[in-house]
C-alpha cells in the first residue's frame, strides 16, 4: 500500500539559493574569516613520526620568542575521562577525542598534534614551532590493516582488548572490535548455488577533500561566556565535545556557525576548538587557528581503507542463495572505523535468506578516521556489487535483471534487522533499465558497469523557530549548518505550510544560544528531520494566526481555516468575513497578544532508507592504463525532491567523489609511516574536466513518515560509484578489478598481466 | 621573521647587478608560480628577489626571418595567443599550455619552467626537441646554450649565481617540420607529468625523415635527449619498424625512480608509448606543411 505523493505548490520548486549571492560575491564568512580585536594566530606542532613515545616537550625557547603569547601541550588539558560524549550523530569516546587533538604520552601517527603556539602573527607562531623541543622515543609502527591484525604487530594501545569476542581476550591487540551477524544457514545456501564467486577487494583510505580547511576562532572569558566561531557540521556537537574536554558547562560556551566549505562527514568532529580556547584562556586574547591543506591531510580524518572478502552464491536463474562478507576496516590511531555500518549495509539492497557478515575495527598508525558520506558503505558495496557483476556474467544474465530478481522491497527484512516500509529500490532499477544510457552502444576500449547502493538515513533531535515579523515577512531560524542546500529546502517547506511566497521568507542558522539543541548535519537527516521541525513550527504559526483570526471574528477556532497565506472562514456557516492574510495579522500582532513565534522541538522518526542505481561508461587507454569516465547516469529514490537542483547536485557530487575514490585517490605512506601526498597535487581528487556531465534521474517513492515524503539524499550517491566504475573497467579490459584506486600504473600492470 | 629584498629592474644589466649585490641567495621572479609556492612552504629563503618582468626583452615574442625569440618571462597564455608561434611550433606551445590551470597560465613562463629544474617540467622536452637554445645574461655579458645543457639535476642548473635566462631562441624550422609534446597524467589537467615526450622531425620531399630530435621528461634526474630514438626515425618513413625502435630507445633512455607518481616499470613502458605517439603527431604536422 503506497502512500500517494502530496500535492504541493512550493515544495519541488527550484528557487534561488539563499546563500548563493554571498558565496559568488565572496561575502560569505567561512571558518577562517572571523577577526577579533587583539586576536592571535595559532599554529600546531605535529609529530613527524608514525609512532613514538613523547619523553619530554621543552617549550621554553618558544615561549621566550618575542610575539609568542601562549604555548599549550597535552599537559595543559584537564585529565581525560574514559567517558563518552555526544558527538551529534553518535557517542564519542572522550579520552580518544582528547588524545587525538593533542597527544599525551605517545604520538600515534605522522601529523598527530603535540603542541600549539599562539603569537601575534602566523609567521612568528611558525617560527616558534621550530623552537619547541620534543624528545621522541621511536617505536615500531604499522600502517596496513592486515599487518596491524597480526599477533606480533606493533601495539598502539596496551589497553585495547577486542570487544565482541567471547570471552574477551586478555592479551591486548590492534583489533578494537569484532562484530558478526547473519541470518539463515550460509552453508546450506552455498550448497544450493549453481555458481559461487569469492574474491577479496581492497580500497585505500580516502579523504573527504572539502575545499575549506578546518578553522576556528575562540575567545575565552573568565565569566563563563566563552565563544567559538567555526565552520562545522554541527555547532551543538562542537559545544558538547569542547565543553566536555575542558570541564565546562555547555551554557558557558556559545558556538557560532560559520558558512561551511564542504564537510562530507569530516567536520562532525573537533581538532582545533578546545586548543584555541585553551590558548585563549592562557593568553587572555582571542585565538585563530587555520589548518593548512597539509595539516588537513596529515591531521584530520579520512575514511577507512579496507579489505573486504566477499562470497556470493546464486542459481542459474539468478536467485541469490547465500552471501558472506568479512571486512577489515582501518580505524586510524583510535578505535571507531565505520565497520558496523559497512556490515549493516553490505547486503541491504537484497533479499537474501542466508547471509553472514563479520567485521573488524582495526587501529594502525594513521590519522583517526572520520565520517565520510555513507560511512563504511561504499567499500562493501564495491565488493558485493563487483561479485554480483561477475555472477551476472557467469550465468549470462543482465546485471540489472539479476538485481531486480533479488531486490529488497516493502516488507523485506534487512539483514541488519529493519523491516523495510515503502522503499524505491526496484523503481531505481527499472529506471536504469529504461534509461537510453543503458542500451546505448559502446565504442572501442569502452566498458559499462552498473552498481547499486543503500543508506539508512537518520532523523533525530531537531528544532526550528519561525518569527513572524511586524511587516508580514518571516524569518526561519534553523539549528543546522547548511552543507547541502538545507536553507532553500527549509524555506520551501515553510512557504508551503504558511501559504506564502518563499520570497517573503528569510532563513538564518542560529547559534547555540539562539535556538535549542539539534543533532548535527549528517546522516542525510537535515531536510528530512529539521525539515519536519520547520513544518511543525510553521504549523504552530498557522495555529496561532488562526486563533487570532477567530478572536477578531469572534468565532470558534474550528471556524477558521488557513489557505493561500490567509485565514478564511471554514464554511459559510461561520459567517461572511474577508480573509485575514499573514501580513494583516502580523500588523496587528501587538494588539492580539504579541509577536507570533512558532517553535518546535522533535525527535524525528521514520527516516526513509535511500537506494540508488548507477550506470557508468569508461574508456581505457590500454597502452597507458588511463581511464576516462565517458558517460555516467545516477538514479536515486529521493522520496520527494524538495529542491530538485540540490538533489541532483548531491547525486552528482557523490558520483564525483566516488569516481575519485575509484580511480586515483589514496593515502600513500613511505617506509617510515609518513604520508607522502598531503596535498591536492598528489592526492588526486577529480577535476572538472575529468568528469562527464553526470546525468541524474530522481525517482520519487514517498517516505510515509514525512509530510511531503522526503528521504535523505546526501549519502546514497557515493555508495554505488566505486563498483560502477570498477565494473565498467573490468568489462573494458576483461579482467576483474579487485583493488582501488584503479590508477594508471596499477591498471597497466593488470592489463599487461 | 627574516626580511627579503625585492627589486624589479627595467634592464638586463641592472638585473645582473642586483643578483650580484644580493646578501643572501638571489632568486629570479618571473611568473612566480613555483617561487611563491616554495616561499610559502619554506623551501626557499631568498635574500633578494629579482623580478625580471619589467625588462621588456623578457616579456616579448618576436620573429625574424622565420626564427622566434621568446622572452623568458612571457606567459603561457601569451604564447598560446601568439598565432605565428602556435602555427609554427604547436608542440612547444601545447607543452607550455599544459602547465597548471587557466590562472597559472596567466603567470607561468618558459624561463621559470626551465629554471625550476624539475625533471617533470612540461615545456622543456618540447623546447629541447625543437632545438631551442637560450640566451643567458651574466656579469661577463651574454652566452647562448642549448636548453638541454641548462638543467643538471632536480632543482639544479648550470647557471652561475649571477646569471639568468633572458630569452629563448627558436630556430627557423626546416621545410616539412612538425613538433609535438605529450605527457601522461592520471587526471586530465592540473597535474604533474608522470612521463613527458617531445618529438620534432623534418621530412624530405619524399616523406623520408631527414632530421629528428626526441626528448623525454620525468624519467630521469634531468630531461633526456634520446639520440637513438632520433636515429631510429631518421632515414625512415616513420613506419611501424621505426616507431618500434623509437619506443625501445625511449625505454632504454629512462633511468626513472619508483615514487608516488609512478613505478620504474610504468614510466619505462609509458615513455615508449608516448614517444611513439608524439612522433606520429609530429609526423602528421610535418606532412601538413
Amino acid at each position: 500500500m503506497g502512500q500517494e505523493p502530496v500535492e504541493t505548490k512550493w515544495v519541488g520548486k527550484r528557487i534561488v539559493r539563499p546563500d548563493g549571492v554571498d558565496k559568488v560575491t565572496g561575502r560569505a564568512n567561512f571558518g577562517a574569516d572571523m577577526n577579533l580585536p587583539g586576536m592571535l594566530e595559532a599554529k600546531i606542532l605535529r609529530s613527524p613520526h608514525a609512532h613514538a613515545r613523547i619523553k619530554k616537550i621543552d617549550t621554553s625557547k618558544a615561549e621566550a620568542l618575542k610575539g609568542v603569547h601562549a604555548v599549550v601541550t597535552g599537559a595543559d588539558f584537564p585529565e581525560l575521562k574514559a567517558a563518552s560524549v555526544d558527538g551529534g550523530e553518535a557517542q564519542v569516546n572522550l579520552k580518544d577525542l582528547g588524545e587525538n587533538l593533542m597527544a599525551r604520552d605517545k604520538a600515534l601517527y605522522d601529523g598527530h598534534a603535540v603542541a600549539a603556539v599562539a603569537a601575534t602573527s602566523a609567521s612568528i607562531a611558525n617560527d616558534a614551532l621550530d623552537l619547541i623541543e620534543v624528545e621522541y622515543e621511536l617505536l615500531p609502527h604499522v600502517i596496513d590493516v592486515e599487518a596491524a591484525m597480526k599477533d606480533d604487530a606493533p601495539l598502539l594501545h596496551d589497553d585495547m582488548f577486542t570487544s565482541g569476542v567471547e570471552p574477551q581476550p586478555k592479551k591486548p591487540s590492534n583489533i578494537a572490535a569484532r562484530m558478526e551477524f547473519g541470518a539463515g544457514d550460509t552453508a546450506k545456501g552455498f550448497a544450493e548455488a549453481d555458481v559461487i564467486v569469492e574474491r577479496t577487494f581492497r580500497t585505500a583510505a580516502t579523504h573527504q577533500g572539502y575545499i575549506e580547511p578546518h578553522a576556528a576562532v575562540a575567545e575565552w572569558t573568565e565569566d563563563g561566556q566563552s565563544r567559538i566561531w567555526c565552520s562545522s557540521q554541527g555547532h551543538f556537537a562542537i559545544r558538547s565535545m569542547t565543553t566536555a574536554l575542558l570541564d565546562m558547562e555547555e551554557a558557558e560556551l556559545r558556538v557560532m556557525p560559520a558558512e561551511i566549505g564542504g564537510g562530507f562527514g569530516g567536520k562532525t568532529t573537533i581538532y582545533l576548538e578546545p586548543v584555541a580556547l585553551l590558548l585563549s584562556k592562557k593568553s587572555g586574547r582571542p585565538i585563530r587557528i587555520v589548518m593548512s591543506r597539509e595539516e588537513v591531510f596529515r591531521g584530520s580524518g579520512p575514511t577507512s581503507g579496507s579489505v573486504v572478502k566477499t562470497k556470493i552464491g546464486a542459481t542459474n536463474d539468478g536467485k541469490i542463495t547465500a552471501g558472506e562478507v568479512e571486512l577489515k576496516y582501518e580505524a586510524g590511531a583510535y578505535a571507531g572505523s565505520p565497520a558496523m555500518p559497512g556490515c549493516m549495509t553490505a547486503f541491504a539492497c537484497y533479499d537474501i535468506e542466508n547471509a553472514k557478515v563479520v567485521g573488524y575495527d582495526v587501529v594502525s598508525n594513521r590519522p583517526k578516521c572520520a565520517a565520510y558520506r555513507a560511512p563504511g558503505a561504499p567499500m562493501t558495496a564495491f565488493a558485493v556489487e563487483s561479485v554480483l557483476d561477475e555472477i551476472s556474467e557467469k550465468i549470462k544474465m543482465d546485471p540489472v535483471e539479476l538485481r531486480m530478481k533479488n531486490a529488497a522491497k516493502e516488507g523485506t527484512r534487512a539483514l541488519y534487522g529493519a523491516k523495510f516500509k515503502q522503499i524505491g529500490f526496484e523503481e531505481t532499477l527499472k529506471a536504469a533499465k529504461d534509461h537510453p544510457h543503458y542500451s546505448a552502444p559502446l565504442g572501442p576500449n569502452q566498458g559499462r558497469g552498473i552498481a547499486c547502493g543503500f543508506w539508512f538515513n537518520i532523523g533525530g533531535e531537531s528544532t526550528a523557530n519561525i518569527n513572524v515579523n511586524p511587516d508580514g515577512s518571516v524569518t526561519v531560524v534553523s539549528p543546522n549548518p547548511d552543507i547541502g542546500g538545507s536553507r532553500a529546502s527549509m524555506v520551501l517547506m515553510a512557504a508551503e505550510v504558511l501559504g506564502i511566497d518563499p520570497e517573503k521568507i528569510r532563513i538564518t542558522i542560529g547559534d547555540t544560544a539562539s535556538i535549542g539543541y539539534s543533532g548535527l548535519t549528517g546522516g542525510s537527516r537535515v531536510t528530512f528531520a529539521v525539515g519536519m521541525a520547520v513544518v511543525e513550527a510553521a504549523k504552530d504559526v498557522v495555529k496561532q494566526l488562526c486563533e487570532r483570526a477567530a478572536k477578531i471574528w469572534e468565532v470558534d477556532f474550528e471556524g477558521v481555516e488557513w489557505r493561500d497565506g490567509a485565514a478564511h472562514p471554514a464554511s459559510t456557516n461561520v459567517g461572511d468575513f474577508d480573509p485575514l492574510t499573514l501580513g494583516d495579522l502580523a500588523a496587528q500582532a501587538g494588539k492580539l497578544g504579541g509577536t507570533v513565534v512558532g517553535a518546535s522541538s522533535i525527535n524525528a522518526r521514520g527516516a526513509g532508507p535511500g537506494f540508488g542505481t548507477h550506470i557508468c561508461d569508461v574508456e581505457v587507454d590500454k597502452e597507458t592504463g588511463r581511464v576516462d569516465v565517458v558517460r555516467y547516469t545516477a538514479i536515486q529514490d529521493a522520496g520527494k525532491a524538495v529542491h530538485p537542483s540540490y538533489v541532483e547536485g548531491q547525486m552528482q557530487g557523490g558520483v564525483a567523489q566516488g569516481v575519485g575514490w575509484a580511480l586515483n585517490e589514496e593515502y600513500i605512506y613511505n617506509d617510515d609511516g609518513q604520508l607522502e601526498n598531503p596535498g591536492f597535487l598528489d592526492y588526486r581528487v577529480p577535476v572538472t574536466s575529468d568528469m562527464p556531465m553526470i546525468d541524474t534521474v530522481i525517482v520519487e517513492v514517498p517516505n510515509p513518515f514525512h509530510p511531503y515524503g522526503v528521504r535523505g539524499v546526501g549519502e546514497v550517491p557515493i555508495v554505488p560509484p566505486l563498483a560502477a566504475v570498477a565494473n565498467a573497467v573490468s568489462h573494458a579490459v576483461e579482467k576483474r578489478m579487485e583493488q582501488l584506486p584503479i590508477s594508471p600504473p596499477r591498471l597497466l600492470s593488470i592489463i599487461d598481466g | 621573521m627574516t626580511s627579503v629584498d625585492y627589486v624589479a629592474p627595467t634592464d638586463v644589466e641592472a638585473a645582473v647587478a642586483a643578483l650580484g649585490a644580493s646578501k643572501g641567495n638571489a632568486y629570479i621572479l618571473a611568473g612566480g608560480t613555483d617561487l611563491l609556492v616554495q616561499l610559502r612552504t619554506g623551501r626557499v629563503h631568498p635574500g633578494t628577489i629579482v623580478d625580471i618582468k619589467r625588462i621588456s626583452e623578457t616579456r616579448t615574442i618576436s620573429e625574424k626571418d622565420g626564427a622566434y625569440t621568446i622572452g623568458a618571462a612571457v606567459t603561457g597564455a601569451e604564447m598560446s595567443a601568439h598565432k605565428g608561434l602556435s602555427q609554427t611550433w604547436p608542440g612547444i606551445v601545447e607543452a607550455m599550455d599544459l602547465i597548471g590551470s587557466q590562472q597559472i597560465q596567466g603567470r607561468a613562463s618558459p624561463g621559470g619552467n626551465l629554471c625550476n629544474a624539475s625533471p617533470a617540467a612540461d615545456c622543456v622536452p618540447a623546447l629541447i626537441a625543437a632545438g631551442v637554445s637560450c640566451t643567458i645574461a651574466g656579469p661577463g655579458g651574454r652566452r647562448t646554450v642549448p636548453v638541454e645543457d641548462v638543467v643538471t639535476g632536480p632543482g639544479q642548473t648550470s647557471l652561475d649565481a649571477n646569471e639568468f635566462i633572458v630569452s629563448f631562441e627558436v630556430p627557423k624550422p626546416a621545410p616539412r617540420t612538425g613538433d609535438a609534446y605529450l605527457r601522461l597524467i592520471p587526471r586530465t589537467e592540473m597535474d604533474i607529468a608522470v612521463v613527458g615526450a617531445g618529438v620534432c622531425l623534418s621530412l624530405a620531399e619524399d616523406g623520408t625523415c631527414q632530421a629528428a630530435k626526441v626528448a623525454l621528461g620525468a624519467v630521469a634526474p634531468t630531461q633526456v635527449v634520446v639520440a637513438a630514438g632520433a636515429d631510429a626515425l631518421i632515414g625512415s618513413k616513420i613506419d611501424d619498424v621505426a616507431l618500434e625502435k623509437l619506443g625501445q630507445a625511449a625505454k632504454a633512455a629512462c633511468s626513472p625512480i619508483d615514487d608516488k607518481r609512478g613505478t620504474i616499470e610504468y614510466r619505462e613502458k609509458v615513455a615508449a608509448v608516448l614517444a611513439k605517439r608524439a612522433a606520429l603527431k609530429a609526423l602528421e604536422r610535418a606532412k601538413a606543411r
